[in-house]
């Protein structure tokens, strides 16, 4: 079931990578990177199990839309997804500054791999990208931290919606 | 072996993976012919996603913007918008026409080619990654296209198809690093190659030294590429340096803004090169 949880998160993060994420254009580049942050949510909650199958599937879907040599973006999503899930399994991510940081770090780790591939191959050359990769890193921080905030404070604020609305009719 | 047991041997699960990829993208680089069939079936599939979640904002974008926004106002706009870009087209292809003649091809007896056919598509959605500039347009193979189509939008150059599926296409943008197209200086028709550059803007590359180009002198296609048909506007010359080689460094802003694109056209007609060439085959 969680199976078909992650592949629909996903799907949806590319479709809304695709489709709405350009119109927020920063100095010319798209500033958050929807499907790597469910990459890193999923390995943060779920471990490096979990995190690498994500980031494999994550990864390779990308490379197929974006038109590049597919298993680049699939490898460095999946060490990456890999990675932040023994990060969460190894210390205590759950205060938003620390998930913040790993969000951040992840972002870094991928943008490494990714560039660094392409460069070592010489298909393609990423001539200072570094402002790039520090917006898209905040961007994937602020989403990331935000999603966790929602995913956590929603399903408490129901339940204790519910159980105070049998008191306030009396 | 059991999804328990993988759970317990997570880094060999890891190594398998990681030499999976290397694998994969070993086979990509040392073949690299054609479009790997993988992403022409994922691209397939995927449009039809990202042509549904088009579709659904672009409804709750159309209710928005109708409720919203005054009607009446808005339709006019709209209407007189569609004309100002056909008539954009129409200059451009004058432009591509007037050059045509003043390089004598006429005389040369070859055949008039000013009567473009064109496809109009609607962009449905941007690239999956940011480090790929490119767009989905809404026709495919079965609307005519086909790859290495040039693409063009009222303001000028857009780019071209890199990939059709049956009912969507992949469009690389100009702007992407690795886009490129012969152009020439329309003022002095200096020549060079156009390339994608950082931040959405374009460089002119292999233009002499002793060229006359200055700051505000528009870019055309040259046609010499086969794929962008010659005269179509690319944008304008924002900076000149010297750089090395012999060749001057030159900074172009792009005509067409890239990040509102919603309705481009594909040049269907094969541009004079490809056509004598397939015509030799």
């Amino acid at each position: 079931m969680k199976a078909v949880w992650i592949a629909l998160a996903t799907t949806a993060a590319l479709a809304l990578q695709t489709t709405v994420a350009h119109a927020f254009m920063v100095h010319g580049s798209v500033p958050v990177d929807l499907v790597l942050v469910v990459v890193v949510y999923v390995a943060l909650s779920s471990g490096p199990f979990t995190g690498l199958l994500a980031g494999t599937f994550a990864g390779l879907a990308q490379d197929a839309l974006s038109g590049g040599i597919i298993g680049i973006g699939g490898l460095a999503d999946t060490l990456v997804g890999f990675l932040a899930g023994v990060v969460g399994t190894q210390f205590i991510v759950t205060q938003p500054l620390t998930r913040m940081v790993v969000f951040f770090g992840a972002t870094v780790v991928r943008a490494i791999l990714f560039m660094g591939l392409y460069a070592l191959l010489g298909l393609r050359h990423f001539p200072s990208p570094y402002a790039a990769v520090a917006i898209q890193g905040v961007g994937n921080a602020v989403v990331g931290v935000v999603a966790f905030e929602i995913v956590e404070v929603l399903p408490g604020a129901i339940e204790r919606r519910r159980l105070r609305g049998p008191r306030l009719r009396r | 072996m059991t999804i328990l047991d993988l759970r317990q041997h997570t880094g060999y699960l890891l190594a398998a993976i990681v030499v999976g990829h290397v694998i994969l993208i070993s086979t990509q680089v040392t073949s690299r012919t054609g479009v790997p069939v993988l992403a022409e079936v994922t691209f397939g599939v995927f449009s039809q996603v990202q042509r549904g979640t088009a579709a659904v904002v672009d409804g709750a974008e159309q209710v928005w913007r109708n409720y919203a926004a005054l009607r009446g106002v808005r339709s006019d706009n709209r209407m007189l918008r569609e004309e100002l870009a056909t008539a954009r087209v129409q200059l451009q292809e004058q432009r591509a026409l007037a050059e045509r003649s003043r390089t004598l091809e006429q005389l040369l007896g070859l055949r008039d080619r000013s009567n473009l056919s064109m496809a109009a598509a609607d962009v449905i959605a941007a690239g999956a990654t940011p480090d790929f500039r490119t767009v989905t347009i809404d026709r495919g193979t079965l609307g005519g296209l086909h790859r290495d189509m040039a693409v063009i939008a009222p303001g000028g150059v857009v780019g071209r198809v890199v990939m059709s599926g049956l009912n969507a296409s992949q469009v690389q943008l100009l702007i992407d690093r690795n886009a490129a197209a012969g152009a020439l200086i329309e003022r002095s028709r200096a020549q060079g190659v156009i390339m994608g550059g950082d931040n959405g803007q374009l460089r002119m590359q292999y233009v002499a030294e002793t060229a006359d180009v200055k700051v505000g002198d528009e870019v055309v296609t040259s046609g010499i590429d086969g794929i962008y048909p010659k005269g179509f506007v690319i944008g304008r010359v924002t900076r000149v340096e010297h750089g090395v080689g012999g060749y001057r460094l030159i900074a172009v802003a792009p005509a067409v803004d890239f990040h509102s694109l919603e309705e481009v056209m594909v040049i269907t007609t094969p541009p004079p090169s490809r056509d004598t060439g397939a015509a030799h085959e």
